[in-house]
């Protein structure tokens, strides 16, 4: 047989329902893929005999004839996704023994679509990073190298687990979570495709929260039709979140293939920063005339707020995350370190449960919603990410279908390289990438090219509130002609 | 703006992390390099600018006010790290 974690996800649900092979087997072959390849970190936790019993009831399902659209097909889950009895973390070592007595909706939607829970991925701590450095487990390695290096590269973040999983054949696709690029920087640091629909599309509910008004679940994959796939299941309104919008969910996978003749793509002009790497640049063209040759038109236009993305969402995302992190106090869930009276056993639980990154980050936004200090940053910001939303209102009122921009100003980088005493230096790691969700707009990553040492490169398209189709369609014309991403050598088994 | 060492100090009291007195000059530098950064904002003009409250145009939701969830103590207790008689337990607050 050959190898079943090669298929994409439509082969393996057609191999699946003609009887070419069971799930049980496709499943094993997955967890047989996980066993070798330790080396990459990309488990924070595997859940082989879960995974064994959901594909046992997957192929009782397929000898009913009652398969569900993903029935039978393995998936790893990020780690911030609640799973019913499965400890789930966040990468932080003040959940380090959590087991959540509730699914998260976007799992259970999978689960009740018929997929096969592998285990969980690894993240970078709360989902605060951009290479999954700040794992309580460690980081995770990239499973692509520099041409002649073995130099271990970060996978990117926060969802590097689950981008690393994917482009190593570790699952048949992975759900992520974006709040600043967290599905589509590491999408394109491993060559795979990843997409962030318009904040509302799919439920927050049972995701652990960093910063709620810009977290959004959204699938990795190995195909703009797989992650299409995956995305159809993991789409839909829930009660539970009062920001979950009650629209219907389209069928993704039909816009795949369809024709972009007469999309009109806006390249704005200030994505140009300073420094931008020539390979960069190349690529961006490249990608404009993949998608002028399949009948776009080419449109140059501007969004005057984009310098200005980056530094508001670090004060809104910020101060959310302040918010949201408060209820970890060692009193209802996750560790306590006791003390002598109750505001020390805060201190103490929080200073150690924390990482340095989580610190920091709760400690800015502790400050710039203290008083005296809220109208400054916060309020400003709020307001300039209106101004933000506004620039892509106009383009889009202008006849604009879709933005095409990078997904990151670099390829992926070395372990420990931009983790040094400015933090500054990998938040700019998210430079294209939260305009998006500050502006709640859908964006996909496809790989697109590689850099001169043979790194994978990916361009981003950004759609209209929920224009997901459109970004499949556009998506699958620059797969097509830049071709698929694989790993050749798998140094890591 | 930046912020000085009894400022850390004050903050990370506010945010309830206990800092040790190295740690407070190294988030010092670390909290005026993300400070300066975001500095950038004050070029923008904001007169007349409504701040963003909901990304994407919704009205907010009403539910029926009944109880549609609960009686399981258990398992609302279940990752407690002190748990007594069916509550959470805490240190002696109340002199």
């Amino acid at each position: 047989m050959t190898d079943l974690t090669r298929l994409s996800l439509t082969a393996a649900r057609e191999g699946l329902a003609e009887g070419h092979f069971t799930a049980t087997e496709l499943t094993q072959a997955y967890l047989g893929a996980i066993e070798t390849a330790g080396a990459l970190n990309a488990y924070v936790l595997a859940t082989p005999e879960k995974a064994l019993a959901m594909a046992k009831a997957s192929d009782a399902r397929y000898a009913k004839g009652e398969a569900g659209p993903l029935d039978g097909l393995p998936l790893g889950v990020k780690d911030n996704y609640a799973v019913e009895g499965v400890r789930t973390t966040a990468g932080s070592n003040i959940l380090k023994n959590f087991v959540p007595p509730y699914e998260s909706t976007v799992t259970s939607r999978l689960w009740g679509d018929g997929a096969v829970l592998l285990g969980k991925l690894n993240q970078d701590e709360f989902a605060m990073g951009s290479s999954t450095e700040s794992s309580a487990f460690g980081p995770t390695v990239n499973p692509w190298r520099r041409a002649g290096s073995t130099q271990p590269l970060v996978p990117g973040g926060s969802s590097g687990g689950s981008a690393a999983a994917v482009a190593a054949h570790l699952c048949a696709g992975a759900a992520g979570t974006d709040t600043g690029g967290s599905i589509r920087q590491p999408a394109a640091f491993t060559g795979t495709v990843g997409i962030k629909p318009t904040y509302g599309r799919c439920s927050r509910w049972g995701i652990v929260a960093y910063a709620s008004s810009l977290d959004q679940a959204g699938p990795i994959a190995r195909s703009v039709n797989d992650a299409a796939l995956l995305l159809r299941s993991m789409a839909g309104h829930d009660p539970k979140d009062s920001t979950s919008v009650d629209r219907a969910v389209p069928d993704y996978e039909a816009a795949v293939g369809a024709s972009v003749k007469g999309k009109r793509i806006g390249i704005p002009r200030e994505y140009r920063v300073d420094g931008m790497s020539p390979e960069i640049v190349a690529l961006w063209d490249k990608g404009a005339d993949m998608l002028r040759s399949a009948g776009a038109e080419i449109v140059d236009i501007s969004l005057p707020h984009t310098k200005y993305a980056l530094p508001s969402y670090y004060i809104v995302a910020l101060a959310e995350a302040s918010s949201n992190l408060a209820r970890y106090d060692g009193v209802r869930y996750g560790e306590r370190v006791p003390g002598r009276d109750i505001v020390e056993m805060y201190e103490k639980t929080r200073a150690s449960g924390f990482g340095a990154e989580v610190r920091r980050r709760i400690m800015i936004g502790t400050y710039v919603l203290s008083a005296g200090y809220y109208d400054a940053y916060y309020l400003k910001a709020q307001k300039v990410r209106t101004l933000i939303k506004r620039d892509f209102e106009t383009v889009f009122a202008d006849g604009i279908d879709a933005v095409l921009a990078p997904a990151t100003p670099s390829p992926a980088f070395g372990i420990g390289e931009k983790s040094g005493a400015d933090p500054v230096a990998m938040y700019l790691e998210d430079v294209f990438t939260v305009t998006l969700n500050m502006a709640g707009l859908p964006g996909i990553a496809v790989p697109a090219g590689r850099s001169a040492e043979g790194l994978p490169l990916g361009l981003q398209l950004i759609g209209r509130p929920f224009g997901e189709e459109a970004l499949f369609s556009l998506g699958q014309v620059i797969e097509e002609a830049a071709g698929r991403f694989e790993v050749s050598d798998r140094w890591w088994e | 703006m930046s912020v000085d060492q009894a400022t850390v100090r004050r903050v990370a009291h506010l945010a309830r992390i206990a800092v040790t007195e190295d740690e407070v000059a190294h988030l010092q530098g670390e909290l005026n390099a993300i400070l300066a950064f975001v500095e950038q904002l004050g070029e923008v003009d904001t007169d007349g600018v409504e701040p963003m409250t909901s990304v994407i145009p919704m009205t907010l939701p009403l539910r029926a006010d009944v109880v549609s969830d609960g009686f399981y103590p258990e398992r609302v207790l279940a990752n407690a790290p002190a748990a007594e008689d069916g509550f959470f337990a805490v240190p002696k607050v109340v002199e």
